[in-house]
């Protein structure tokens, strides 16, 4: 180390300069000793030290000592990166009586011996990113973090299992939620499934309890057939705008007797029911199955009678003695203030007309997995019975892996739950039907607990398991027993010839994908999304349900694709997280926020319309633009666009920025 | 009679037109030769550089001087004058910032040695001749001041006093600076001699710039008729006004022309063009790349437009390749 505890004779703070080794992580690409030499040697340095964990408590202990016994006056450690311990050597500055904010970190793991093997390359560039802080740092301001109380309703968007489970949670723990859903009932897709793999318990049996109990429950709000318009505020703090879409039926007064139903005009159900994948059908006025939650009809105005018309005899209005229908009801906008929000807005499966080599909506022999799904559902159009479109029972079924997913021309993920379905869905259609089953695999995926062992049991049902991508389906028949069947054409790379194989039914295992809307959701929220197109949660091992945006919390397969127990855990996490910001009672605000310096603005507002978080606005009696500093997020727009450059950025003034440049560059 | 102040006025690479504004003081300009002796005014008056040399160093009270700095001639006289005099006061955009000048500097100079004397329409130089700084002719040696590789601002070659900002600088900062001096009742060393608001602070237009500009297009002041009451960015034109000093009055815009933004930036600003740029165009409204480069169509001349009078005072500064 290097110590000449003179006084300062340049005038410059009294900068203390720390390098950690982070084991051999660091120390095993550069050279730490060299760098705390060079170091010593820059202007205003008067200790620079190499230590083993600079994030240890000796570590921590060493730079508050120093800072008492060398009255430093700065502070920069070279390490990882602040997002790991950042916090971390602020706490150590303030224990040596320092203001936490006369510190600078120089990530250099992440940045540089994680990145290079030159050892000579890295540990120049250590110096240089070092000399940088060292310049940038002479210029920090001494800043306080800013408290703000924090709201403690909560909102969850999204009724399916995830948004269910975050919201029962919450409520349990004493939270109000306000439940947010855009479809007329809760449940998500797995109220449309029959059983659950791998246990093969009844779907709606685990979840229509939950899907009451939310209905019932004194904390939550039941919003359906509803959407979030607007989001404002900030942690803690937000202002939500909810519009309630109308279902043309009061919902405090219907009581689900469903007799309006049974007095349509129409006499049967005609159109097609999107519950039941459009297998099944309803009549204008429906609700989409009897558990529904609220048990709620609705009317849809593109098929109604009276909408179409107006000259109904609205015989359903004349059925229902509470007289809940109501032709004339309107959207209704209500507002929330909430202190954080939980996102579990699902998935949608991939389309299967952007597969055209398998058929779908060719042959009608083709289905989707969903479709199966209530194919086999006793509650289902079919009451469990698996029948084809024109009636026949298959006696074979072809299903399909990885249709839009692990696909170079649709989605390259794998989709983690298709193989499991496909085992279920094989399973349930032979119990069904007796109908022989094939699987056409690429890799079978059963990483859950007692996953392969539902394979395993598969197997021993007697499904048959082709490993090979499918090349096509099609009714062109070779020889007379494919006549009249739907013929699969795959390389068997087991057998390793090309297989032909004559089904009834063809069953297309769709992936999941991202909301066809979620980039619209996202920015409404203010969350990122991944290249993919999934929601971005804050870091993938250690922040799962957590966003960029303080406040917001993603759960279920928003995030990704996730099967039902790896949901409910996320959600249970997500509710955590909620729960641990909203009992903390009150946030800190990094002081990184902007400010305008009123007697310099000239009030020409070019700052008001960038500022990505509302948290300008202009003062007309001053004529000058204001900034809020609890809605700042600190992300400096308005400070670069500011052209008198009369916005001043904390952490990131034009001293601190050019003269880090400058250290960088070595200047 | 006590000696009074001496001044002088000297010009480098500039157009006149910063004379101009001294002339244009009109009657004042008498209050000032009442007040001063001018003792270098090569645009009105016969002084030579021996005149000025023979002067004890530090006799003249304060020296302005206007223009950019090209020429080894022009670094000769303003050193002597810095040495010469009290104060320095670097007059208009040109000495300030290098002005129109200094957008020479997007080319290196050989090209314009080249241009100049070879390729411009109209050059009939079949030798190729190109100005030396000796030569010698009938035994007698002739001299020309070198031409420098870029051009500078005037407080890149001596140490600068005071900057009146301007193209030119308006009578009444001229007189207020001249007021100031001869009271002794000076700002700190380096001040710009205006005041440190951008020109929407004085434009009488500012209330009809809205929040959100959300641009669609720029144009150009000939191609459309301006609206003489509605705030120029509203209407397309590219006005430096947010990112200039003011105290101009707005007289451009007065004129029912956008700024050009020739008293530069604030204090604050280290480069007007940039700060512009990365100003007006987050006002940009389309955010997909073709249909934002079809915005930046309407600006054939970004340099031209946004660096017109700081090109030597940027982070650009000049053309190396």
């Amino acid at each position: 180390m290097a110590d000449n505890n003179g006084n300062q004779k340049d005038g410059l703070p009294r900068i203390g300069f720390y390098i950690c080794h982070c084991g051999t992580n660091i120390a095993g690409v550069i050279d730490v000793a060299a760098v705390a030499k060079y170091v010593a040697g820059l202007p205003g340095v008067v200790v620079s030290r190499d230590y083993k964990y600079m994030c240890s408590d000796p570590g921590q202990e060493m730079i508050a000592a120093d800072i008492r016994e060398h009255k430093l006056e700065r502070l920069v450690v070279a390490a990882c990166s602040p997002n790991l311990h950042e916090e971390t050597f602020r706490k150590a500055a303030a224990k040596g009586g320092l203001n936490s904010f006369y510190f600078q970190m120089v990530n250099i793991r992440e940045h540089a011996s994680w990145v290079h093997e030159d050892k000579a390359a890295a540990t120049q560039k250590a110096k240089d990113l070092a000399r940088a802080a060292v310049y940038r740092v002479r210029f920090h301001q001494s800043l306080e973090k800013k408290q703000v109380p924090v709201d403690p309703n909560v909102l969850v968007v999204g009724g399916g299992i995830a948004g269910i489970h975050a919201a029962l949670t919450l409520a349990n723990a004493g939270k109000k939620v306000t439940l947010v859903e855009r479809e007329s009932t809760i449940g998500g897709h797995m109220a449309a499934f029959d059983k659950t793999f791998p246990t093969l318990d009844c779907a709606a049996c685990i979840l229509t309890p939950k899907m009451s109990a939310v209905k019932s429950h004194p904390n939550i709000t039941l919003w359906t057939y509803s959407e979030v318009e607007k989001v404002e505020g900030y942690v803690g703090n937000y202002k939500v705008t909810v519009r309630r879409k109308p279902r043309y039926v009061k919902e405090d007064l219907c009581v689900g007797c469903m007799e309006c139903i049974d007095a349509c005009v129409f006499k049967e159900p005609k159109f097609p029911a999107k519950f039941d994948q459009g297998l099944g059908k309803r009549k204008p006025v429906y609700i989409d199955f009897p558990q529904a939650t609220p048990k709620v009809v609705m009317i849809d105005p593109e098929t109604c009678i009276q909408f179409k018309t107006g000259k109904c005899k609205k015989s359903c209005a004349a059925a229902c003695d509470r007289d809940a229908i109501d032709f004339a009801q309107k959207p209704e906008i209500k507002e929330l203030q909430v202190g954080a929000i939980v996102l579990a807005t699902g998935f949608q499966t991939f389309d299967s007309k952007k597969a055209p080599q398998y058929g779908y909506g060719k042959y009608p022999g083709v289905y989707t997995a969903l479709e199966i799904e209530r194919l086999v559902n006793a509650s289902g159009p079919t009451s469990g019975e698996v029948t084809l479109r024109d009636g026949r029972h298959p006696k074979s079924v072809g299903i399909i892996h990885c249709v839009g997913s692990r696909d170079e021309k649709t989605n390259k993920w794998c989709s983690r739950v298709c193989c499991m379905y496909s085992l279920k869905l094989a399973h349930l259609i032979k119990e069904h039907s007796g109908a022989e089953v094939y699987n056409f695999y690429i890799d079978m995926r059963a990483p859950g607990k007692a996953y392969e062992e539902f394979y395993d049991k598969l197997l021993s049902e007697g499904v048959h398991f082709i490993r090979g991508r499918v090349a096509e389906v099609t009714d062109w028949a070779m020889t007379p027993e494919e006549e009249g069947k739907l013929v699969l054409r795959v390389e068997d790379t087991l057998a390793g010839f090309v297989r032909r194989v004559p089904v009834d039914m063809v069953v297309l295992s769709t992936g999941l994908e991202p909301k066809a809307d979620a980039q619209e959701v996202r920015r409404r929220f203010n969350i990122g999304c991944g290249n993919e197109g999934f929601f971005q949660e804050r870091h993938p091992k250690l922040a799962p349900v957590n966003t960029f945006t303080d406040g917001v919390f993603i759960a279920g397969a928003c995030q990704a694709p996730k099967d039902i127990p790896d949901t409910v855990a996320q959600a249970g996490a997500a509710a955590a997280e909620a729960l641990a910001l909203i009992d903390a009672g009150h946030v800190e605000l990094e002081p990184n926020t902007s400010h305008v310096v009123e007697e310099e603005c000239s009030g020409c507002k070019s700052c008001v319309a960038l500022c990505p978080y509302t948290a300008i606005t202009f003062n007309e009696s001053k004529k000058k633009a204001e900034i809020n500093e609890v809605l700042c997020k600190g992300c400096g727009v308005c400070a670069a666009a500011c052209p008198s450059g009369s916005i001043k950025q904390n952490l990131f003034e034009d001293d601190e920025i050019f003269s880090e440049i400058e250290g960088v560059l070595g200047k | 009679m006590p000696d009074k102040p001496k001044v002088a006025f000297y010009w480098c690479a500039s157009c006149g037109g910063c004379e101009e504004a001294v002339v244009d003081l009109a009657e004042d300009i008498l209050k000032v030769v009442e007040a001063v002796d001018i003792v270098l005014w090569p645009v009105a008056m016969d002084f030579k550089k021996a005149d000025v040399e023979a002067r004890p160093d530090k006799s003249i009270a304060v020296a302005f001087i206007n223009g950019a700095i090209r020429t080894s001639e022009q670094e000769e006289w303003v050193r002597m004058l810095r040495r010469k005099a009290g104060l320095v006061v670097s007059f208009g955009a040109c000495a300030n910032s290098g002005g129109i000048p200094a957008l020479a500097n997007q080319f290196k100079k050989e090209q314009i040695l080249k241009y100049v004397y070879e390729d411009c329409p109209g050059v009939d130089n079949p030798a190729k001749t190109r100005p030396q700084t000796e030569t010698t002719d009938e035994g007698r040696t002739v001299t020309l001041p070198e031409f420098r590789s870029m051009v500078r601002s005037l407080d890149e070659v001596i140490e600068v006093d005071y900057y009146l900002p301007g193209c030119p600088p308006t009578p009444k900062l001229i007189m207020a600076a001249v007021g100031a001096i001869l009271a002794g009742k000076l700002p700190p060393q380096g001040t710009v001699l205006s005041p440190d608001n951008a020109l929407c602070e004085e434009c009488k237009r500012k209330d009809s710039k809205p929040a959100d500009l959300a641009l669609t297009e720029f144009k150009r002041p000939h191609q459309i008729q301006i609206d003489p009451e509605k705030c120029m960015l509203a209407q397309g034109l590219v006005c430096m006004g947010p990112a200039t000093r003011s105290g101009c009055e707005a007289r451009c815009v007065e004129g029912n022309m956008p700024c050009t933004g020739c008293f530069g930036p604030s204090s604050r600003v280290k480069d007007q063009g940039a700060k512009f740029v990365s100003s007006v165009f987050s006002n940009i409204a389309p955010k997909e790349a073709p249909e934002i480069d079809k915005v930046l169509d309407g600006i054939p001349d970004p340099i031209g437009t946004f660096y017109r009078y700081g090109l030597s005072k940027c982070i650009l500064r000049r053309k190396l390749n």
